[in-house]
């Protein structure tokens, strides 16, 4: 047995392997405790304060109750919140998939040399405070400018944009955009432009090809794009309550009741677990839809 | 009850197969002041293997996406069997191409990606794969079927590809430097294979390559070109024995030139008699027919390295007649195996480089620095007019 020799050389190699694992932890600690600290420790915090019961002066009283949960599932009132933010989040996210498909695809392949100043234009908006941008649309929708333009049209003096789904809807997609057109743009850039000539060759038209080979190659980026604008959007509150005046009540507006103003805290916490849970379910859902009979490479998400 | 009248079949060619798969008349492509392919006039008969060789750049693979559809030409006329093409998309031209790097879709299996040309003309499921499976049989890729694209070597790419293009029985299969991306070995049982299998099938093949070796194996006709002009045509035999001018003469196979001027020129045999600058006075026949060099024109004397032979100095010329001998010394013997290479340096026509089979029983008599004689007869002597 050459366990307890303790040569020098041996023992060298030893300490090494002891530092290299030193350094390995050392280096993961900060990404290990940023994740423990506001990831699972706030997860596990709102986990147990969804079973609690609301304290005399608002706020949080252990306790072990269902209630928060069956008030919500069992109040169509209640749920409203989860249906509105769901169908704000799909509208937004196939508006970005129509704004953002054709941009990235015209970005990667017509583009050319002007790629960069594209991408540029992309990245620059986010140089300013998404407030401010969002507040700017106050003005482009607003009774002075396109609200009352297309009142003027429709000849309607009560037409407004401001305070409708519409509003919110079209401030969703300006928002998120971005992040719908640069994992796009990513795989067609990356894409095989000869697939394309190949298709073609073997008689399938624009569309055809579009459909039959653009697209699915597409579907990662396609994926991952819907996925980063449709996570935000479920959970958003500033656009809803600027361009939406407060009207269009989502679950970050319930959220915001529920925590701040009403200061059930309990209740709050279900509300977040359950939207968790909404999104995991929809985004579970949506993966395996996208990825149902494709016989190369599967698409992940998680 | 009604019988239907028997429908033609959509396959069936219209009015018959035209003489010329593809016609090439007049065309030009330029991109921007690049002129790619320069006034180009070229019959591609049916069933036969056609090879595009030439440098890169030098406007076969120009030539190849026109046929293809995929570029439009500048000016001219290109017909597949028999029809101008003009403003028809690649996708409605009975044509197909075996690309480069393969360009197989990733994201279906080998039997999609054959049948992909098939479900374009909706020809159904069952008639889809039965279709497809004969052509993965025609590659021996049977048993392939599902396998996921990206888990193939090259040569089964290559096969893949191949598969995918002919199972839509184009008038012409196009192919653009097919076996590049292969090692060696795999290289040359492919060219092997592919000439099989364009004897097997019947369609014309139009293949690209750089590699003039590549074009000798395969072709029945090699079309040399070199900055978008057509050099010669011809079967690689013609190509090898008579090459039109020092280009065709230099990019396919080796040879020795011997600059020189034409000292008399007989019309009616097409041979020229040459002094060389050296002063060393030969004779030959003129490969480009159409050329009549006057008294005094420069030319070159081009011969191949495997027609010359190296005797040791002081041996008597060898029985027959036509024999030029030219005095020199070895610099350097290269054993390549089944051949040596000589390079040896001579006072009259410069550096000449033979090369000697090693066959049994040919000891190797000469080394470097040996004075020899290198001796070839006068039919080996190619007289190139530029």
């Amino acid at each position: 047995m050459a366990a307890g020799a303790a040569t020098p050389a041996a023992d060298r190699e030893r300490g090494g392997r002891i530092r290299s694992a030193l350094l390995t932890f050392l280096l993961v600690l900060p990404a290990g405790a940023w994740y423990l600290v506001l990831l699972i420790a706030p997860l596990a915090i709102i986990t147990i304060f969804s079973f609690g019961v609301r304290a005399k002066n608002g706020g949080y009283a252990p306790a072990f109750v269902l209630d928060n949960y069956a008030a919500i599932l069992g109040d169509l009132q209640k749920a409203a919140p989860f249906t509105a933010s769901l169908s704000m989040a799909i509208g937004g996210t196939i508006g970005s998939l129509l704004i953002g498909l054709p941009l990235a695809y015209f970005i990667a392949t017509r583009a050319g040399r002007r790629k960069g100043l594209f991408i540029l234009l992309l990245v620059i908006p986010f140089w300013t405070s998404f407030l401010i941008r969002t507040y700017s649309w106050l003005i482009v929708l607003g009774p002075g400018s396109l609200g009352g333009f297309i009142g003027d049209l429709v000849g309607d003096d009560n037409f407004r944009i401001l305070g409708t789904p519409v509003a919110v809807l079209i401030g969703l997609v300006y928002g998120y955009l971005p992040l719908m057109v640069f994992p796009l743009y990513v795989t067609l850039e990356r894409m095989d432009r000869t697939l394309v000539e190949a298709s073609k060759d073997l008689g399938a038209g624009r569309w055809a090809t579009f459909r039959q080979v653009t697209l699915p190659i597409a579907l990662p980026g396609l994926i991952t794009g819907s996925i980063l604008v449709f996570i935000p959007m479920m959970g958003e509150y500033v656009i809803p309550q600027i361009l939406g005046y407060g009207r269009i009540y989502l679950v970050g507006n319930a959220l915001v009741t529920d925590f701040l103003e009403a200061r059930n805290w309990p209740a709050g916490s279900a509300k977040a677990v359950i939207l968790i849970f909404v999104m995991l379910i929809t985004v579970t859902f949506y993966t395996w839809f996208v990825n149902r009979g494709r016989k190369g490479r599967e698409v992940s998400v998680l | 009850m009604t019988i239907a009248a028997p429908s033609p079949s959509p396959e069936a060619p219209l009015g018959g197969r035209a003489a010329h798969d593809v016609e090439i008349v007049d065309v030009t492509k330029r991109f921007g002041s690049v002129v790619a392919v320069d006034r180009m006039n070229l019959r591609i008969a049916n069933g036969a293997f056609y090879s595009f060789l030439g440098p890169s750049g030098c406007g076969k693979t120009t030539t190849l996406r026109m046929i293809a559809g995929f570029e439009q030409p500048t000016s001219g006329e290109i017909m597949l069997a028999g029809q101008p093409v003009a403003g028809i998309p690649p996708y409605r031209r009975n044509v197909n191409t075996v690309f480069q790097h393969y360009a197989l879709f990733p994201h279906m299996d080998v039997i999609q990606n054959v049948g992909y040309g098939l479900r374009q003309r909706n020809v159904g499921r069952t008639e889809e794969l039965e279709r497809a499976g004969r052509a993965l049989e025609l590659v021996r890729l049977t048993g392939y079927e599902h396998r996921r694209t990206w888990e193939l070597s090259g040569g089964q790419q290559q096969r893949v590809a191949l598969a995918r293009a002919l199972v839509n029985q184009p008038t012409v299969l196009l192919l653009d430097e097919p076996l590049g991306a292969l090692d060696l070995k795999l290289r040359k049982e492919m060219q092997l294979e592919l000439k099989a299998l364009q004897q097997e099938v019947g369609i014309t093949f139009v293949y690209v390559t750089h590699d003039q070796e590549e074009a000798l194996t395969m072709s029945d006709v090699i079309i040399v070109m070199n900055e978008g002009r057509i050099l010669q045509e011809g079967s690689p035999t013609e190509l090898y024995e008579r090459p039109v001018d020092t280009f065709v003469a230099n990019f396919i196979g080796v040879s020795n030139p011997i600059k020189g001027k034409v000292t008399a020129f007989d019309a009616a045999t097409h041979r020229a008699e040459i002094e060389s600058a050296g002063g060393l006075r030969i004779a030959g026949v003129v490969t480009d027919r159409a050329a009549r060099p006057a008294a005094g024109t420069e030319v070159t004397v081009a011969v191949r390295p495997e027609r010359l032979r190296v005797d040791a100095a002081g041996t008597p010329e060898p029985e027959g007649s036509g024999w030029v001998s030219v005095p020199g010394r070895i610099e350097q013997g290269t054993y390549l195996g089944e051949q040596t290479e000589y390079r040896i340096a001579t006072d009259v026509v410069g550096e000449l480089i033979v090369r000697r089979q090693n066959a049994a029983g040919a000891a190797q008599h000469v080394g470097p620095g040996d004075a020899v004689v290198v001796r070839w007869q006068e039919e080996a002597n190619l007289v190139l007019v530029d």
